[in-house]
């Protein structure tokens, strides 16, 4: 029997706070600095997107996914098209999937440099943020140069993309190819290897991988659990097959792993690949048709089926039901960021609520991922 | 400042028949005035300065719309402020909610009356300078507890018994490594402590070069130092990320700038502490005078800006291992080497080399 009576302390973390990204909340009931439980609430954000989608036609959706993942638009317009192309059995033109793997890849690099500017922001380092701030603006440049928009892009169709690469866009991404991956080993600089850093991230919550694979965990959070699963090379898609790429896997060289420092150090070697694949895009780029022809009023075969692809922050997949009718029956969207959610009641007992912190910043959860 | 009331006395035979006490009393009052006013515009400038050169490291501007390139900021924010709704929470204990700024403010202005800014310039130079300056900066540590206890909000109260824990903890290697330096100085006035380092064309005598323990003394407390004025490493009691602004969250207005202030300034107070302690205070080569003084002060202020910017943040059990189990044990191996060099050794400076 303890002599000292002592309770535990409920405190809110949230729906307006400055470090969980976007409107999360949790119900943390602490002893101290030590959660004994994390209760997520979710809800803030859902717009009902999956209801909108039973009410307008296919072609009408397309902006609408942009608003799943903001920060990587162009993989949410992509994994919705091919989910429908793949219903409708359209055959997209190579150019048109080289285009998409390109655009797809940059936003990838876009989304991680947020994800990592952010952990660091999180975790009391709010320079290396503004300098990831810095590189993403000439990435808004590019996107804007493509389809006229920097941050929600709208640019695929389903069949294809909806402009062609403009005059002069081959020459400005090579320049800041050239430009950005020295800036990657300046960031590793400032940050990933700064010794507070490392110490505030390495060997905290580390997730295990059959726990990784039991809560149905993806992208860069499951790789870093040591699981080699990434569908660009284990269920491809588009033009992945043709192009050579690593596929960064946590192995413990920082730390334990599957803690937090490895889920960071994905993301950050995931850009360097990246950056490999879009050279080969460049290089491999062929001519032909931007779009197939795909009819203006869209009645995809009864049906249902399910189409992944590899968004930054996982496994995004569309459940399509269509009825045959010009509006889908039914349309479930899987982010990565639900899964990731999920898992945190789980793992984060016995932490301290610093540890908290720096667990949300490195799963890379986002809001209306989550809520949609 | 005595003297100067005495000349201006003596002076002025009208001065000298009004009693003691109210001459004194009056000067006194005077004096702490203009200190205010002094130290007022010397954490609005900070502040100015430290949004600049945060916003240069980020790579982009910080304040340059308001005056030439932006110097005027802080005067329109401190008006800003003023005017904004004085905010109590309903739960909150009112006389408390309102006291506590004002002590954290109050324990880090009296540190600056033992500041020699030069040979002539110093408000009263207390024979227990330097012990004044480490027992009356402790005073923040109950304006925080009732800062954060009085806002009625949890956040509130785990910045507030983070940031006692850590302000108390890292009192201790600051203090020994202080120790060091008044052992091979053999006073605590912060006068007597320059007046030691006088010499050695300007630079030789500092405290920093007499030896390699008052050398490492130096980085120990420095560290310690960082860690009483919560700055970024040690900003944990103020961390946006986690606590929104910690003890502060639930203030407004001017008493949320009173917190902000008494932090700027307090980055001057460290700078001018280290510099009379080890580097020679207004000592300087060619010219000593006032001008070293502030210039030292100066670097120190912006180093603690360069660092609060490119570093992350400690945990705070980190936080606590750090002043417990690394600063104490080297600030006593200091101490104790301080203390051994002026026995064996007790004429030279400059690292031994020098007599």
């Amino acid at each position: 029997m303890s002599l000292l009576k002592t309770e535990t302390m409920v405190i809110n973390m949230g729906p307006q706070h400055p470090s969980t990204h976007g409107v999360l909340r949790f119900i943390l009931t602490t002893d101290g600095e030590v959660i004994h439980s994390a209760i997520p609430d979710i809800g803030y954000l859902h717009r009902g997107m999956e209801k909108i989608a039973e009410q307008i036609t296919y072609h009408q959706f397309m902006p609408y996914t942009d608003r799943i993942d903001y920060l990587a638009s162009m993989n949410c317009n992509w994994g919705y098209a091919l989910t429908v192309e793949r219903l409708m059995g359209i055959e997209v033109p190579r150019r048109a999937e080289f285009i998409r793997v390109l655009v797809g890849e940059l936003n990838r690099i876009a989304s991680h440099l947020i994800a990592v500017g952010a952990m660091g922001s999180d975790l009391g380092a709010f320079t290396p943020f503004l300098h990831a701030i810095r590189e993403r603006e000439w990435i808004n440049d590019i996107m804007e140069m493509v389809c006229g928009v920097r941050l929600t892009f709208n640019y695929m169709r389903i069949g294809g993309v909806s402009y062609d690469l403009p005059e002069g866009f081959m020459q400005n991404l090579t320049e800041f190819l050239d430009y950005f991956e020295p800036k990657v080993k300046q960031f590793n600089d400032l940050l990933s290897y700064n010794k507070i850093f490392v110490e505030r991230t390495s060997g905290v919550v580390p997730i295990p991988a059959e726990k990784a694979i039991g809560f149905s965990l993806a992208g860069p959070n499951l790789r870093a659990s040591g699981v080699q699963w990434d569908l660009r090379r284990d269920d491809p898609y588009s033009v992945y097959r043709e192009l050579e790429f690593e596929v960064p896997v946590g192995k413990g060289e920082y730390g334990e792993t599957g803690d937090c420092l490895e889920r960071y150090m994905i993301r950050i070697n995931e850009m360097v690949e990246s950056i490999g694949i879009i050279r080969q895009c460049i290089r491999m780029m062929p001519d032909g048709e931007r779009i197939a022809k795909v009819p203006r009023v869209l009645k995809p075969p009864a049906g249902e089926i399910y189409a992944r692809t590899e968004a930054p922050r996982g496994e995004l997949g569309f459940y399509l039901i269509s009825d045959g009718s010009q509006k889908p029956y039914r349309l479930k969207i899987r982010t990565g960021s639900f899964t990731a959610m999920s898992i945190i009641p789980d793992v984060a007992q016995g932490c301290l609520i610093a540890d908290l912190v720096a667990l949300i910043g490195s799963l890379d959860l986002i809001a209306p991922e989550i809520d949609r | 400042m005595k003297e100067f009331a005495d000349i201006i006395r003596n002076a002025l035979p009208v001065f000298k028949s009004i009693p003691d006490a109210l001459y004194y009393g009056i000067w006194m009052l005077l004096v702490a005035g203009a200190l205010l006013g002094v130290v007022s515009v010397i954490a609005g400038i900070t502040s100015w300065v430290e949004r600049r050169v945060a916003g240069r490291m980020m790579s982009r501007f910080g304040p340059n719309r308001v005056g030439p390139q932006g110097s005027l900021q802080w005067i329109a924010d401190g008006i800003k402020c003023l005017l904004k709704e004085d905010l109590i929470p309903a739960l909150a204990d009112k006389p408390l909610f309102r006291l506590a700024p004002y002590i954290v403010f109050a324990g880090m202005f009296a540190t600056w009356v033992v500041f020699p800014f030069s040979k002539k310039i110093i408000v009263a130079d207390l024979n227990i300078g330097i012990l004044y300056v480490l027992a009356v900066s402790s005073l923040v540590v109950i304006g925080i507890l009732m800062a954060g206890w009085a806002s009625n909000n949890k956040w509130s109260l785990l910045g507030a018994m983070r940031a006692v824990a850590q302000i108390v903890s890292y009192e201790v290697p600051s203090v020994l490594a202080v120790l060091s330096v008044v052992l091979v100085s053999g006073t605590l006035s912060m006068q007597g402590i320059v007046e030691h380092q006088r010499g050695g064309s300007g630079v030789l005598r500092w405290n920093i070069f007499h030896d390699p323990f008052l050398f490492i003394a130096f980085f120990v407390f420095f560290i310690a130092q960082i860690a009483e004025g919560n700055r970024t490493p040690f900003d944990l009691p103020e961390a946006e990320s986690e606590l929104v602004a910690g003890y502060s969250t639930e203030y407004s207005g001017m008493r949320f700038v009173m917190f902000y202030f008494a932090e700027w300034a307090n980055l001057f107070v460290i700078g001018a502490v280290s510099s009379t302690l080890f580097f020679g205070g207004w000592e300087g080569p060619f010219i000593a005078g006032i001008h070293w003084f502030i210039l030292k002060s100066c670097f120190f202020v912006f180093l603690l800006m360069w660092i609060r910017w490119t570093l992350p943040r400690l945990r705070v059990d980190q936080l606590m291992t750090l002043s417990w189990k690394y600063l104490t044990p080297f600030a006593f191996v200091c101490l104790v080497g301080a203390a051994a060099w002026i026995l064996f050794l007790p004429d030279r400076y400059f690292m031994g080399m020098l007599k």
